[in-house]
């Protein structure tokens, strides 16, 4: 098929559809509402169903009904929305429903602003919700990277019975890039066993719950979860590298950053710097190990956000002290330049190259 | 190649459909290409913006901070966007609606009367592409033929019996260049 | 021997545990009768609520959702839209529908979702232990409101019967009692009317239910029922708000 110039927004209701989504239950909020209205005209076309949910918290419950009864289902919003979000997502993590969310990250706290940002990397890798639970959580840097996450992360919710988070922001959502829709790998995925559809006299009912009364019961689900997030973490990482081995700083980014910090490391490698970049695809399980590959002698890791530091704690873990670390961000619906950050590396070379 | 352009106005100017064809022409060229809008409250009736970036190589930051072109189609525009052209960067005014000339002696600068040239041509709205025409007379970033192909994608099918008279803003643009070359 | 009565194939063996003299069993038992009745039983999903019905799931024998504080609406539109085929309803106390739901029941009626909400008011939290709840009578002690409702402070008990009858897509509400065996004959008509409507694809219905709370209200049963008819219904008319007019 060939290639269609698609805002990204649109291309997110593309790609849904595609990956066989029929259900999109949601609330408008900027700067993801052409994620909303696509739906809203395509999902007609194909016997799909749209609902604008009162509030997000609604929307959210309504893709907890909408999982457990077996559909494919998405919900997006950005920031605040997603914030209020989290009282159903926790829900759909305990009772291990699978669906698509969508968070087109603006500037908070609060109501915040409208343009991009990164700052809500915590909410979306520690769980963000009450209980102890993860999201599989997938940032991507480029539309067609977004299109491809998007129609595997259905698929992945499935597998892991888990919501899937696709963590962007204002600028992939705003932005137009040349996209492709290739054919979806079919995957094997497990029987939906465990859906409500009516007992038909056949069999016991079905019951999508996250309530563990007994603490007994509560523990070994606990521990069955964290089982869950374990294979995630041997079987889901996600990590593009550039000349990591070698580098005087490596530079670490993710989503709409990690191209800008791209720019700036072009700009660097003309002055004959060697700077290499670790751009995590999967937040959640995040590529810890790739930070292994980065030599002793290296002089810096730089860590690059839109937002005060954030994603720089598990590039601390990941480091463990052996390399230093270093911080830039840009955040309220800044955009970090390009020679901003490459000032930052030239600072921590010492002008040495 | 890596043309970085900045192309801006006021809301109904048209400043984002322009960047859009551009953008999709470069597609249909096999180029790396991005568009990236303003966007707020501000657009309705307000300052509006977009971003494109055409390149043979893939596009990094899709955010225009150092410009090699800036197409500005209204006074408020030129005062925000004329610093941000790189030395030896190419602006281009629309001298129907901006009254100053460029502060900047370390680019080049083309001054078009893009109202005048639409409205000689009993269509007010084809302004921005008659500075789209005279940018790329300049700046053969894309072929006429790729303008044309893109046209219906971005505007629809519905709006193909408008492209004659674009094709005509576009030869304004061109000549507008031309005479002064 | 000629059987008299039989449980209801809609209620699993399952004891449940609600209190002594608590209304919720009867409740329960009518809702899980009428879905039996109406051939529903086998395509029935149902939403549980959070408060003293929060393991209802366990109770009914039909496919179950148990969602979070307030929201059964919502995640019953969600099976609905998915499944239009199935009936689904959702159960739900007075501080769930009335307060921190307000919004899902109002909207779900509101868009018309062909779904069924069974609404127990027994004007008191129970589960959480006898807090003030938006429909606890003027004067009614509770553990937050521990001199009495003050309607200065906390405004009149609300009516989400009367609310929800204003609304175009709610076609059926109905407020019942279960306090005295007449009272749950009239209830039970009022469910499987309410539930017809659904099945026959007209629009939201909704049957309130008065409820008694012995345990958190500080009775005893007999005296739980005594209240309720004497302080509960006067403020809480009983009957039926609204329905489709014949032929539509």
């Amino acid at each position: 098929m060939s290639k269609v110039l698609m805002k990204g927004n649109e291309a997110v209701g593309a790609a849904a559809i595609k990956a066989g989504c029929r259900f999109f239950f949601g609330y408008p909020i900027t700067p993801q509402n052409e994620i909303p209205e696509y739906m809203s005209r395509e999902l007609p076309k194909v016997g799909g169903v749209f609902v604008q949910a009162e509030s997000e918290i609604a929307a959210i419950n309504m893709v907890y009904g909408a999982a457990g009864c077996g559909a494919r289902v998405m919900t997006s919003s950005s920031s605040p929305g997603i914030a209020l979000k989290q009282e159903g997502i926790s829900y759909i993590a305990g009772a291990e429903l699978p669906c698509l969310i969508v968070n087109m990250m603006r500037g908070g706290p609060g109501l915040g602003g409208i343009q991009p940002s990164q700052t809500d990397y915590f909410q979306a890798t520690r769980g963000g919700g009450n209980g102890d639970y993860r999201l599989l959580v997938l940032a991507p840097a480029n539309i067609q990277e977004m299109v491809d996450l998007i129609i595997e992360g259905f698929d992945l919710a499935d597998e892991y019975r888990n919501p899937v988070m696709i963590l962007g922001d204002g600028m992939i959502g705003q932005m137009m890039e040349p996209v492709e829709f290739k054919e979806r790998k079919k995957r094997d995925l497990p029987e939906k066993d465990w859906i409500t559809t009516g007992t038909k006299g056949k069999r016991k009912p079905n019951i999508i719950n996250s309530l563990y009364l007994n603490p007994e019961e509560l523990e070994d689900h606990n521990i069955w979860l964290q089982e869950k997030y374990k294979k995630m973490k041997e079987k889901e990482v996600r990590v593009e590298s550039y000349n990591v081995e070698d580098s005087d700083v490596v530079i670490s980014a993710y989503g709409t950053t990690a191209r800008i910090a791209r720019t700036a490391i072009s700009k660097l490698e003309k002055e004959g710097y060697k700077v290499g970049l670790i751009r995590p695809i999967s937040l959640f399980p995040y590529p810890f190990e790739e930070f292994n590959k980065i030599k002793d002698d290296c002089k810096g890791v730089l860590t690059v956000e839109m937002n005060t530091g954030q994603m720089l704690d598990d590039v601390r873990i990941a480091l463990n002290g052996r390399i230093p670390s270093y911080f830039y961000g840009r955040t309220g619906g800044m955009v970090p330049t390009p020679e901003a950050i490459a000032n930052k590396v030239r600072e921590i070379l010492g002008g040495e190259k | 190649m890596d043309e970085r352009i900045i192309i801006a106005g006021f809301g109904g100017q048209g400043v984002m459909a322009m960047g859009q064809l551009l953008a999709y022409s470069g597609m249909i060229e096999d180029k790396w290409v991005s568009w990236l809008p303003s966007y707020g409250p501000e657009m309705r009736g307000g300052t509006a913006n977009c971003n494109v970036i055409i390149s043979t190589d893939p596009v990094g930051s899709p955010v225009v901070v150092e410009a090699t072109t800036a197409i500005v189609l209204n006074k408020p525009s030129l005062d925000k966007f004329e610093e941000s052209l790189v030395p030896g960067g190419k602006l281009f005014i629309n001298s129907s609606l901006i009254d100053r000339k460029s502060i900047r002696d370390d680019i080049d600068v083309y001054y078009i009367p893009a109202n005048e040239i639409a409205n000689e041509l009993g269509n007010s709205r084809v302004a921005n592409m008659v500075m789209l025409g005279a940018y790329l007379e300049v700046v053969q970033t894309v072929d006429i033929e790729s303008i044309e192909r893109a046209f219906p994608k971005v505007f629809g099918e519905s709006k193909i019996h408008l492209l004659p008279i674009n094709k005509k803003a576009f030869e304004r643009g061109a000549r507008a260049i031309k005479k002064k070359g | 021997m000629a059987i008299v009565f039989e449980k209801t194939k809609g209620l699993t063996d399952v004891q449940t545990h609600y209190c002594p003299g608590c209304t919720h069993g009867i409740i329960h038992r009518i809702v899980a009768e009428a879905m039996e009745e109406l051939g529903v039983l086998e395509k029935a999903i149902g939403v549980a609520p959070v408060g003293c019905a929060v393991l209802a799931y366990n109770y009914f024998n039909c496919d179950m959702h148990e969602a979070a504080h307030g929201r059964a609406p919502a995640v019953a539109t969600g099976i609905k839209r998915v499944l239009p085929d199935n009936f689904v309803f959702a159960y739900q106390g007075d501080g769930d529908l009335a307060s921190i739901g307000t919004a899902e029941i109002v909207h779900a009626a509101h868009r018309g979702e062909r779904i069924s909400s069974i609404f127990v008011n027994n004007a008191i939290y129970g589960m959480t232990g006898g807090q003030m709840a938006p429909t606890t009578l003027v004067g009614q002690k509770a553990t937050t409101a521990p001199y009495g409702r003050d309607e200065a402070l906390c405004g009149k008990p609300i009516r989400m019967s009367e609310m929800l009858a204003t609304i175009d897509g709610a076609k059926f509400v109905e407020r019942v009692s279960v306090n005295s065996p007449a009272n749950v004959r009239k209830a039970k008509k009022a469910i499987l009317e309410c539930f017809k409507i659904q099945i026959e694809g007209k629009g939201f219905g909704i049957v309130e239910v008065l409820s008694t709370c012995p345990t958190n209200w500080g009775y005893t049963p007999v005296e739980a029922l005594r209240w309720l008819e004497n302080n509960m219904i006067p403020y809480y008319p009983l009957g039926n708000f609204k329905r489709p007019e014949e032929g539509k």
